[in-house]
């Protein structure tokens, strides 16, 4: 049995309606579990990028982007390398601060995590964080001893570092494309 | 011009070549029924006993003509009647285009009456689905639908129209066939492929390296898969098998994809396949399959399949490359291009030595010859004796489709229709509608089983009606044999309500219920006269073959054994 972790995919959709149903029931029939699901129009508004984040071994995730890139919808798919993506996801915290000692330390420990409050109230304060799981998992921890009332992440995306982008030709894409084509 | 949505498809289904339809209406589909009455000079429309029914005989018709089926059904009940028959053609690339109606827009999403999502239920058995919620998307769509349904890997496509769209007018402007891959959502999909619209090309380095795998190689084989028979590749795959001078197994889909009587062919390979297919895959050095997934019926063991062989895969689905067996190498492409291409890059072979090793295992299933019970080599011999060379054989699913497969010698692609992937009890008749509609001037037989014909027997009133001469053959043994022989082999004889021995019905009287001839045979003598009376006689006929309870299906490697491991000879 091959080692599991945390696989980052990136896929490149038609923005339509049903596509986003069509990519994530195909993660629940091959029984995948996802993670972290985020969707969102790229530069192209016909074009929606979906990143997804599923717990399983090399082997099983490769084979998972080849189904997904199977489906007529799906233009490309990136099985992001660990070492060479960068992930962020953005965390909403609303944290109980009725006291000005205790709203001092809860704004001290945004400022040390450069995150930043972006509501209050008499009791509460809202805190919005950037970054990856390490960050964000710390700041969570901090805050808990003040009572976390609601909390809310938008999901990890991510990208690939460097010049390369999903959007290159490359070999495999023709290949997968041949299967798909209409002509 | 402005035409209703109705006539908007029947325009479209004549711009596709449309001539037959298989269905069943409703009330949701009530208006393309009306404007279909007004086509009836141009598309035949087929009424079925059943949507299930009609979902096979398109199929059949698809994959006995080579050409895309169409299959008609009303919302709700209508449409979910259609989903086994979708992921049957789903499951064997078969290219239908179903069309369904749904309720008008306003009552979607209330539990309306007959109101079902079939565009969620169709979505994991298509190769792409369609809601059309307004006429001016109609045509469009159709186009689209139909060039997906056809084209790379084929398959199953599902468009669900609304009432309102049926009813309402839109612009339609004619299109003819050649034109549609350049206007509307058809372009915008060939325009972000990065083949663009230059027909795509098998990639000439991966070519090569086969090439180079090929002369290292001193113990090729071949597998013929269901992709030969889909691209009609067969005298490509042939030359090639030839060229080679490799054995040749077959998987069930890929019959006909070489000619069953070659003298390089092996057999069947896998489960039940035959000694000499399943020994050579043991033993080969270089295994390249044509369009063959490895099936777990095909790769009972994926671990020690092929265990001594570079396995190579062609393939048009990049997605089927490594997904069940790993693979040293892949060449995508269609069957036929990439074949034709890899001739160049072959010298002629002489492997006799290799040859005589695999040839020395029976390339036959071997089976008992009793005395007077008639047995199920008997019934096949028989049939495959007396039927025209061409006869297009369409099967059922359990022992029969084995006994079939392994005795009958099938000559082209698209002679045997079976339900290879999904193994759909009860495909085998509307199979056989869908071919003889097709293919008017072939002999069709529909060979089963008592279990398989229970469940869609229902049909003899389309063959009665329609006076389609189709023969079918019964393999009458009173049980579900495919599981009592799991259940002989594997359960201690524990025949879980797999017996229909007292459970009727008597199929003779059935036949004669539909209005046809039916006959029960003990003996080869009595199954011969009456199947040359049955291929003479100009309508249907059913013959019900008694055989024993306890036939088995010859040789067997049982689920995750090793394909040269035999449960038994």
């Amino acid at each position: 049995m091959e080692q599991v972790k945390i696989h980052t995919l990136a896929v490149l959709v038609e923005n339509a309606s049903g596509v986003l149903s069509q990519v994530t029931r195909l993660f629940s029939r091959k029984g995948y579990n996802i993670e972290s699901l985020a969707v969102g129009t790229t530069d192209d508004p016909s074009t929606s990028r979906i990143t997804i984040e599923v717990l399983t071994d090399d082997q099983r995730a490769q084979l998972l982007c080849n189904q997904l890139r199977k489906l007529l919808p799906v233009y490309s798919v990136k099985l992001l390398e660990e070492d060479n993506e960068i992930r962020r996801e953005l965390v909403l915290i609303k944290v109980s601060a009725a006291g000005s000692e205790q709203r001092n330390q809860v704004i001290q420990i945004a400022n040390i995590f450069r995150a930043s409050i972006i509501d209050v109230s008499q009791t509460t304060l809202t805190i919005a964080v950037i970054g990856a799981e390490r960050k964000t998992e710390a700041i969570q921890n901090l805050l808990a001893e003040f009572g976390i009332l609601e909390m809310v992440r938008t999901g990890m995306v991510a990208l690939e570092r460097g010049q390369h982008t999903i959007n290159e030709d490359t070999k495999e894409k023709n290949e997968f494309d041949y299967g798909k084509n209409v002509l | 011009m402005q035409i209703s949505g109705a006539k908007i498809l029947m325009e479209c289904l004549l711009e596709q070549g449309v001539d037959t339809i298989f269905g069943y209406p409703g009330g949701a589909i009530i208006i393309v029924y009306d404007e279909l009455y007004r086509y009836r000079g141009k598309i035949h429309h087929y009424l079925t006993s059943h949507e299930q029914g009609a979902s096979h005989a398109a199929d059949g018709y698809a994959r006995s003509t080579g050409k895309v089926g169409v299959c008609f059904a009303t919302s709700g009940p209508g449409a979910t009647n259609l989903t086994t028959g979708i992921a049957t053609a789903y499951l064997d690339s078969s290219p239908v285009v179903f069309i369904t109606c749904n309720v008008a827009e306003p009552l979607i999403g209330k539990d309306s009456f007959q109101e079902v999502d079939m565009i969620g239920i169709s979505m994991p058995i298509t190769k792409s689905n369609f809601l059309v919620k307004s006429a001016d998307r109609l045509a469009d769509t159709v186009r689209e639908a139909f060039a997906v349904a056809r084209s790379g890997r084929p398959g199953p496509v599902l468009v669900d129209i609304l009432t309102n769209a049926t009813t309402e007018t839109a612009k339609y402007e004619p299109l003819p066939l050649p034109a549609h891959v350049t206007h509307g959502s058809l372009a915008a999909l060939i325009h972000r492929a990065s083949h663009d619209f230059k027909e795509p090309e098998p990639n000439s380095a991966d070519l090569d390296k086969l090439g180079e795998m090929i002369a290292e190689s001193k113990r090729p084989m071949l597998i013929c898969g269901g992709g030969v028979v889909l691209s009609r590749a067969q005298e490509e795959f042939t030359a090639f098998a030839e060229k080679l001078d490799a054995p040749t197994a077959y998987t069930v889909m890929g019959c006909g994809g070489i000619r069953g009587r070659h003298p390089l062919a092996t057999g069947m390979i896998g489960m039940h396949g035959s000694r000499a297919s399943n020994m050579a895959c043991a033993a080969c050095d270089l295994l390249i399959a044509v369009g063959c997934r490895f099936t777990d019926r095909v790769a009972t063991d994926t671990k020690s399949f092929a265990k001594q062989a570079k396995v190579v895969q062609i393939d048009i689905d990049r997605s089927e490359i490594d997904k069940n067996v790993p693979t040293a190498h892949h060449i995508i492409g269609d069957a036929k291009s990439v074949l034709r291409r890899m001739m160049k890059r072959v010298k002629q072979h002489d492997n006799s030595e290799w040859k005589a090793q695999v040839f020395s295992y029976p390339t036959d299933s071997q089976y008992p010859l009793d005395g007077d019970v008639l047995t199920p080599k008997q019934v096949c011999d028989a049939c495959s004796r007396l039927v025209p060379e061409d006869t297009i054989v369409a099967t059922d699913v359990g022992q029969h489709q084995m006994w079939c497969v392994q005795n009958f010698k099938f000559d082209y692609p698209g002679q045997l229709l079976t339900s290879g992937g999904f193994g759909t009890m009860g495909f085998g008749l509307g199979a056989a509608i869908g071919a003889k509609v097709g293919n008017p001037d072939k002999t069709v037989i529909h060979m089963t089983g008592d279990g398989s014909f229970r469940m869609n027997c229902n049909e003899l009133a389309t063959v009665a009606y329609y006076k389609l001469p189709i023969v079918t053959i019964i393999f009458k043994n009173n049980t579900l044999g495919m599981v009592r022989q799991l259940q002989s082999l594997t359960l201690g004889k524990r025949f879980s309500q797999t017996t229909f021995t007292n459970r009727g019905p008597d199929f003779v009287k059935l036949a004669e219920a539909y209005g046809l001839e039916g006959s029960r045979v003990k003996t080869v003598k009595e199954l011969e006269k009456v199947l040359q009376k049955a291929l003479k006689c100009g309508h249907g006929y059913v013959i019900e073959c008694v055989i024993n309870i306890d036939e088995m299906v010859r040789p067997m490697v049982k689920s995750g054994s090793p394909i040269d491991q035999f449960l038994m000879n």
